[in-house]
C-alpha cells in the first residue's frame, strides 16, 4: 500500500482500484461473524478454498471471509456475488456442489436457498429475503461486501472520503455543526446528543485532549459492536479521526472487550494499515493534522462500559466509576477533556460527513435521528443482526424481520436495553421504537439487544438473572448499588424458591426507588428497571409464584417436580449418567426410580431423555 | 521465576502506570496466571504500589492468582443462553470434569468459567474453548466437545 501523501494522490489511488475491479467478476463470500463464526464458519471457508484451488478458479472467483451478514438463525451464510445468491446453513460438505452448479455452471442449489419458518416461501436473492426487506443499513452496509481486514476493499467503497472531505473542506467547527445538526444520539444506551458532548470538548481549554471509542459491550445479548469492530474496522477508525479533527485531539484509545479477540486482531490490523497509508500519524494527508490510536483491552468488568470506570481502567485503576461533573468532556482520561463515544455511534460520523447532515436527520423520528442496529434473538425465527430507521415498530421487528416466534409458541415479551433495560409486553408491540418511547414503557435502548421471550421464559427468573448479574458486577464503591442488588436478589430467590410475600413486591419498589435516586453511575442507577417493568406488567406470574407456589413457564426450580414416567421409561440409562446427585436409580431396559429427597430438580435427566419419559410439572 | 520471559514483557512498554492493565494482560496470557514474584517486579518497574496491583488483579475477572488449566472453557451465560439452558451446559460440564466454576481440574486440563456474554447470542447456548467458539451447544453435544480437547 502506498503511503498517501495528500488527498489528489489518494483520489487518483482510489480512481485506479475501482477502474481495475470488475464489478461481475463472480466472488464467494463467507460469513465469518459472531452468529456464523460459532457455527463453522472457518472449515467452510477453507472448503471453498480448496474446492475453487481443485476446480482452477482461484483468480477467477474470489474468496472472502466478511463480516456479519445479518441472518443468524441461518448460519453458516454465503452470499454470491454479483447476483446476491444468499445461501444458507451451508457446510463444508455443500461447498462442491456450489462451486460446480452455481459458479461453474450459473445455477441455484435450490435446497440451500431461503425458506420463510412459517409461510415455506422460497427466495434466493438476498433482496427477496423478507429479513433484509424494510432494513436501512447505514453502519452495516458495507458488512457483506468487504473483506475486513483488505484497506483496498474499504476505500474501493468510497472509505476515507468523509476524512478527505473533513480535513481539506471542512473547518473543526463544521465538523461538529453537521455532527449537531444531523441529530445523531450516543448508540452506546443513554443516548445523549453527539454534537453537543463535541461541542462541549471543543470548547474546553486545553492543550491536550482524548478521543475514546467504547467496545466494552457488556450488555449481554447484544453484540453489534462485535460485528461491527470485526466486520468494518476502518468505518470505526475513520470516525475516530475525523472526531479527533473536530475537538483538537491527537490521541484515540479503543477499549475493546477481552471477549473480543476477533475484533482486537481486525482493529490492530486496520490501525497498521492506516498508519501505513498516512490516515494514522504526523501530518495526515498533508493537512497538519496529527492523530493516532492504540487499542486498549478490557480485562473483564462489565461496569467498566460506564465511561468513567473506562477510563479509570485506562489508567491502570480498578473500574470504579466516579460522581459527574465533571464529564468527561471537560475533565476525562488523565484529567484531559475527552470525548467518548460508542462504537455504533463512531461508524455513523463518516456517513454523516459524506453525505450531510440534512440526510441523515430526515431518517428516523423527531428525537432520535438516522438508524439502529439490533441484535435480535431469543425465541424468535429469524434471529440476527438488524438495522432499521429509528420509529420501526417492535412488531415490525420481531414479527416481519424477524419472521415470528414458533407456532407452537406464544409471545410474552421484548427485553430491551440489556441488565438496565426492561421487558416490554405484548401490549406495546406497535410502539416506534426510539430512545423517548422505549423509556416511555418503563426500559431504555441500551446499545440495541432485543431479546424476545415466549411462554417458555419466566418473567420473574429473568428479573433474577439481570440482578444476580448486576450484583456480580456491581464494583460496590456506592451502598445503594451495592447493598441494593444484593438485597433484591435475596427477595428474588426468597420469592423462586416458594417463600415469598406479597409485600415483598412493595418492599422490591420501595428499593428500586432508593437505588435510581441515589446510585454513582448508571448500573445503579438503571439496575431496578429489569424488576420494575416485570412487577408493573407481570405482576400476575409474580403472584403465581407467591400465591399458588407455581412457575408456569417451567422455569424455577425449586417450584417444580421431576418425575420418570414407567410407561415410556426405556431404561437406557441416558438419564443416570446425566445425574449429578445419584437420584435416579434402577436396572437398564427397566423404568427408573426417581427419589425426590435427592432430586435437585437441575433438569438435566429431562435433556438426556430421548424419548420425553422424564415429565417436569 | 523466568526472569527474561517477564523482561521481554515489559520491554514492550514505555514503563508508566498506565501501562499495568496491559502488561498484567500479557503476563496472564504468557503464563496463565499471575505469579507472585513477577508482580514484585512490575510493581518496581512501573512504580505500581503492589496493593494497586492486587487491586486490579482481583478486580477484573480475567486475571487469577493461582495456575489456570491448559484449555479454558468460557460458558456463556449471556440473556438469551441463560433463557437455553447456558446454566445446565456449566452444571453437565462440571459434573463431567469434577469441577465448580471457577476452578481448575486436577490434572489442570481445564479451568471452568463462566462469562457474562460472549456475543454470539443467535447460536445460544455458546461456550468458547480457548479461542474457538461452539453454537448450539446443547448438554447432549457437550462430552463431545471437550473431547477434541483431550
Amino acid at each position: 500500500m502506498p503511503k498517501f501523501e495528500s488527498v489528489d494522490h489518494l483520489q487518483q489511488y482510489r480512481r485506479q482500484l475501482q477502474a481495475s475491479r470488475d464489478p461481475n467478476q463472480p466472488q464467494v463470500l463467507v460469513c465469518s461473524g459472531p452468529g456464523c463464526l460459532p457455527m463453522g464458519s472457518i472449515e467452510v471457508a477453507a472448503a471453498f478454498r480448496e474446492e475453487l484451488g481443485k476446480n482452477g478458479l482461484n483468480g477467477k472467483v474470489l474468496l472472502k471471509e466478511c463480516g456479519c451478514q445479518g441472518l443468524c438463525a441461518r448460519a453458516v451464510k454465503v452470499l454470491i456475488r454479483p447476483q446476491e445468491i444468499a445461501y444458507q446453513e451451508v457446510t463444508p460438505e455443500d461447498v462442491p456442489e456450489i462451486v460446480e452448479a452455481t459458479l461453474k455452471n450459473g445455477q441455484l442449489v435450490e435446497r440451500l436457498i431461503y425458506e420463510h419458518p412459517l409461510t415455506q416461501e422460497k427466495a434466493a436473492f438476498k433482496a427477496d429475503i423478507p429479513f433484509y426487506k424494510g432494513q436501512m443499513p447505514i453502519v452495516l452496509r458495507k458488512l457483506d461486501i468487504i473483506d475486513p481486514q483488505s484497506l483496498d476493499d474499504y476505500l474501493a467503497l468510497g472509505g476515507y472520503r468523509a476524512l478527505r472531505k473533513a480535513l481539506t473542506g471542512m473547518s473543526p467547527d463544521e465538523v461538529i455543526d453537521a455532527v449537531e445538526q444531523s441529530g445523531l444520539r450516543g448508540r452506546g444506551g443513554g443516548g445523549f446528543p453527539t454534537g453537543r458532548k463535541w461541542r462541549v470538548c471543543q470548547e474546553a481549554l486545553s492543550d491536550i485532549k482524548f478521543i475514546i471509542c467504547n467496545g466494552d459491550e457488556g450488555d449481554p445479548g447484544a453484540f453489534m459492536d462485535r460485528a461491527v469492530m470485526e466486520g468494518d474496522p476502518h468505518a470505526v477508525l475513520e470516525g475516530m479521526i475525523i472526531g479527533g479533527y473536530a475537538i483538537g485531539a491527537k490521541q484515540g484509545y479503543i477499549y475493546v472487550r477481552h471477549e473480543y479477540p476477533l475484533a482486537v486482531t481486525h482493529l490492530n490490523k486496520a490501525i497498521d494499515q492506516a498508519r501505513e497509508c498516512g490516515f494514522l500519524g504526523k501530518n495526515i494527508l498533508r493537512s497538519g493534522f496529527d492523530f493516532d490510536i492504540k487499542i486498549s483491552r478490557g480485562a473483564g468488568a462489565f461496569v467498566c462500559g460506564e465511561e468513567t470506570a473506562l477510563i479509570a481502567s485506562i489508567e491502570g485503576y480498578i473500574g470504579e466509576p466516579t460522581p459527574r461533573p465533571p464529564y468527561p468532556a471537560e475533565s476525562g482520561l488523565f484529567d484531559y477533556p475527552t470525548i467518548i463515544n460508542n462504537v455504533e455511534t463512531w461508524a455513523n460520523i463518516p456517513e454523516i460527513i459524506n453525505m450531510g447532515a440534512e440526510w441523515f436527520a430526515a431518517i428516523g423520528t423527531e428525537n432520535s435521528k438516522g438508524t439502529k442496529v439490533f441484535s435480535l434473538v431469543g425465541a424468535v425465527n429469524q434471529t440476527g443482526l438488524v438495522e432499521v430507521p429509528m420509529g420501526t415498530t417492535l412488531r415490525q421487528i420481531v414479527f416481519e424481520l424477524g419472521g415470528g416466534l414458533r407456532p407452537d409458541r406464544q409471545f410474552k415479551a421484548v427485553q430491551t436495553g440489556g441488565p438496565s433495560g426492561g421487558c416490554i409486553p405484548e401490549q406495546f408491540l406497535d410502539l416506534p421504537v426510539d430512545y423517548d418511547s422505549l423509556q416511555s414503557v418503563g426500559s431504555i435502548m441500551g446499545s440495541g439487544g432485543m431479546i424476545v421471550m415466549d411462554n417458555t421464559s419466566c418473567t420473574v427468573d429473568v428479573a433474577r438473572y439481570f440482578i444476580s448479574f448486576l450484583h456480580d458486577e456491581s464494583c460496590g464503591k456506592c451502598t445503594p448499588c451495592r447493598e441494593g442488588t444484593k438485597h433484591l436478589l435475596h427477595i428474588l430467590d426468597e420469592i423462586i424458591a416458594g417463600r415469598g410475600e406479597e409485600e415483598h413486591l412493595t418492599l422490591m419498589e420501595e428499593l428500586c426507588d432508593t437505588m435510581a435516586s441515589s446510585s454513582i453511575c448508571g448500573l445503579g442507577m438503571s439496575a431496578p428497571n429489569p424488576v420494575r417493568s416485570t412487577i408493573k406488567y407481570f405482576r400476575d406470574e409474580y403472584l403465581a409464584h407467591i400465591r399458588d407456589k407455581k412457575c408456569h413457564a417451567l422455569v424455577c426450580r425449586p417450584l417444580l417436580k421431576y418425575t420418570i414416567d414407567p410407561e415410556t421409561c426405556t431404561g437406557c440409562l441416558a438419564c443416570v449418567r446425566e445425574c449429578p446427585v445419584g437420584a435416579i436409580t434402577g436396572k437398564k431396559k427397566l423404568p427408573q426410580d426417581l427419589d425426590q429427597e435427592l432430586c435437585v430438580k437441575c433438569g438435566l435427566c429431562y435433556e438426556a431423555c430421548q424419548f420425553e419419559a422424564v415429565k417436569v410439572e | 521465576m523466568d526472569q527474561p520471559r517477564i523482561e521481554g514483557i515489559l520491554s514492550r512498554y514505555e514503563g508508566s502506570s498506565a501501562d499495568l492493565i496491559p502488561v498484567l494482560q500479557d503476563i496472564q496470557d504468557q503464563y496463565n496466571y499471575l505469579p507472585k514474584e513477577e508482580l514484585n517486579v512490575v510493581a518496581e518497574r512501573l512504580s505500581v504500589p503492589l496493593t494497586q496491583i492486587y487491586s486490579v488483579a482481583t478486580f477484573f475477572k480475567m486475571f487469577s492468582l493461582i495456575p489456570k488449566g491448559k484449555h479454558q472453557i468460557k460458558v456463556c451465560l449471556g440473556t438469551t443462553c441463560h433463557l437455553r439452558g447456558g446454566i445446565k451446559i456449566v452444571e453437565s460440564l462440571g459434573h463431567r470434569l469434577g469441577v465448580e466454576p471457577g476452578y481448575t481440574t486436577k490434572d489442570m486440563m481445564f479451568t471452568l468459567d463462566t462469562v457474562g456474554c460472549l456475543g454470539s447470542c443467535a447460536q445460544a447456548p455458546v461456550l468458547m474453548i480457548d479461542d474457538k467458539y461452539f453454537g448450539r451447544a446443547g448438554v447432549d453435544k457437550v462430552s463431545k466437545i471437550i473431547k477434541q480437547f483431550k
